[in-house]
């Protein structure tokens, strides 16, 4: 300000420059006739806004909190290693989760084999590899497009191709396939985005060095998009476990009194049983639905912090 | 500023080093889709010196030195005629492998980027992947030592090459490439994120490497260029104006344009 010699000026504005007291309260500037700051105005409309995102921010939480509490005062005490280790049953009180349970974890199990190394390769191949060209592109689309088919498509998808074509029956096989599918676009989105995320000059620096193109993946570019990729990995196996819709559309048993040894069993998964659960006329049957309910929930809670904590290890290892 | 494009062709013949080359380009266009960005270059760059290349921005002058070892093919549109010698072998001819030219021909880059791990790794990483037999402890210290970084890492290998200061992480990517033992290191604007005393650390550095290595070094700092080069190229608008012995390029430059571009009147 100091080379600036205002006194000079023949502007008004110059001369209202010096006159000016200090101004703390807005009284100058609102008594000029060039500025309407209207200072009130924007003040309320800043609170309001903080107050609508608390609002919002508080409709899921709330959400939250009474689907967790009328699951747990319901199914709560029914709860038990028994209800863990029976199989179903007619009599309500007997009836336990077992076998979908088993069929749950097998599920996703072969859901994880099938789909985390395609997903991530087809994401390497079209993020490192691929040129950039009308091809990609439209390969690109459809990926993102396939990400927001209802699942029940999915479903009918996997009984023309897997359970017919294929011959796989009403096989958990046939159902890790069609659910893998169902996640592949998430998955190959999501590791993208982290691929996305990797600085350039890390696959420049390994590339002058002399890497091919897959040494510097592997050593360099996956490592570090490593926990993004985690993540999206895991939050669809997430969303796999609780899928229903393409399960019963290949033909999943609701009824099953016995656990599924090889992938080419049928199977019955916890989302199925609840379902089946819930439908029936008994109020004992809705209690070992909640209970169903609260085990589910439980998995889905354990494995996405599993995802939390592998991914600030892997953080750390990365010494960023 | 075009007068100085036509007088080009003046009478006085053109500079010649002498023989041996260790990069020799003749007639290099390269051009990203239709945009031509360097035009009918040719440059000699002799063994065990420091070549300058400097010019505004935009002149190309970035663009000829990542064709040098090839780090063009990673541009999309990006095609490359003419010839480029490394040794008298054309490295953009049909059987040249580009991993083993960037093993030969290293590479320093505008920002600093070591990788997220160790110091240590840093620098064996690039070794390891090439099959180096030797001591991997001695090849880590010498190649700090060279690059004029050990005496103040020499204690904490093990902490993550990030940790450092920017100057630091540049020397530990300048390490990483003299850990090669390549016959050339490209140099791109190195010093252009370095505050001052690290750009000198560098520029000193520069002048003991030039004993082992070939260095030819981007830069926008015309004193950079005059304190470290031996020889200067200045282009223009993708074509090579002039190119000499720094002193002359600097005090007797024999076209207009240089003259107006080193002494500060555009650029």
């Amino acid at each position: 300000m100091s080379e600036i010699d205002l006194t000079q000026g023949s502007t008004g504005l110059s001369n209202q420059v010096i006159n000016r007291a200090p101004d703390l309260q807005g009284q100058f500037l609102s008594g000029s006739t060039l500025w309407r700051p209207r200072r009130g105005r924007r003040k309320f409309f800043g609170v309001l806004f903080l107050l609508l995102t608390l609002l919002a921010t508080l409709i899921g939480v709330a959400a939250l909190i009474v689907l967790l509490e009328s699951v747990i005062s319901q199914g709560w005490s029914r709860l038990s290693w028994d209800f863990i280790n029976n199989f179903p049953s007619r009599i309500a009180s007997r009836a336990g989760i077992k076998a979908a349970l088993v069929g749950s974890v097998y599920l996703t199990g072969l859901v994880a084999v099938i789909a985390i190394p395609v997903g991530v390769g087809a994401a390497v191949y079209l993020e490192e590899f691929a040129a950039d060209t009308r091809w990609r592109r439209i390969i690109d689309i459809n990926i993102a497009n396939l990400a927001g088919v209802p699942s029940i498509v999915y479903g009918m998808l996997g009984l023309m191709l897997f359970v017919r074509i294929c011959a796989f029956g009403h096989s958990l096989l046939a159902g890790a396939c069609t659910m893998s599918l169902l996640i592949l676009p998430v998955i190959i989105v999501t590791s993208r985005e982290a691929l996305k995320t990797v600085p350039q000059g890390v696959r420049l620096a390994a590339l002058g060095l002399g890497a091919t193109k897959w040494q510097t993946v592997r050593a360099h570019v996956l490592p570090t998009a490593l926990p993004g990729i985690l993540t999206g990995v895991i939050l669809s196996l997430s969303r796999a476990v609780g899928e229903t819709a393409p399960l019963l559309m290949i033909g999943a048993l609701s009824y099953m009194a016995f656990v599924p040894e090889s992938p080419m069993d049928d199977f019955t998964v916890l989302p199925i049983q609840i379902f089946n659960w819930s439908s029936r006329p008994q109020d004992e049957f809705r209690v070992a639905a909640a209970a169903g309910i609260l085990v589910l929930m439980g998995i889905l809670l354990t494995v996405n912090s599993c995802a939390i904590v592998m991914r600030m290890r892997y953080q750390r290892k990365m010494q960023w | 500023m075009v007068k100085g494009i036509e007088n080009k062709s003046n009478d006085q013949r053109p500079f010649e080093p002498s023989p041996p080359f260790a990069i020799e380009a003749r007639e290099v266009n390269i051009a990203y889709g239709a945009r031509r960005a360097v035009l009918d270059v040719t440059l000699k760059v002799p063994e065990h010196t420091i070549v300058a290349l400097i010019g505004p921005s935009g002149c190309g002058k970035s663009t000829l030195l990542r064709s040098m070892n090839r780090m063009n093919d990673f541009v999309n549109n990006a095609t490359v005629t003419g010839e480029i010698l490394f040794r008298g072998q054309n490295i953009y001819e049909s059987g040249a492998d580009p991993v083993s030219i960037r093993r030969q021909i290293g590479m320093v880059f505008q920002k600093p980027n070591p990788f997220p791990t160790s110091i240590r790794k840093n620098i064996t990483w690039g070794p390891k992947i090439n099959g180096y037999q030797g001591d991997y402890e001695e090849l880590v210290e010498t190649s700090l030592r060279r690059a004029a970084l050990w005496d103040e890492v020499a204690g904490k290998l093990d902490e993550s090459g990030l940790a450092l200061s920017g100057g630091q992480q540049q020397r530990l990517c300048i390490a990483r490439a003299i850990a090669m033992d390549p016959d050339v290191i490209l140099m791109d604007e190195p010093c252009s994120a370095l505050d001052p005393s690290s750009t000198l650390k560098i520029e000193n550095l520069l002048l003991e490497l030039k004993d082992r290595f070939t260095i030819i070094i981007v830069t926008h700092n015309m004193q950079q260029a005059r304190r470290v080069s031996d020889y200067t190229a200045f282009m223009y608008q993708g074509e090579l104006i002039e190119y000499g012995p720094t002193d002359e390029v600097f005090e007797t430059p024999r076209q207009e344009l240089t003259r107006d571009y080193v002494s500060g009147r555009f650029g």
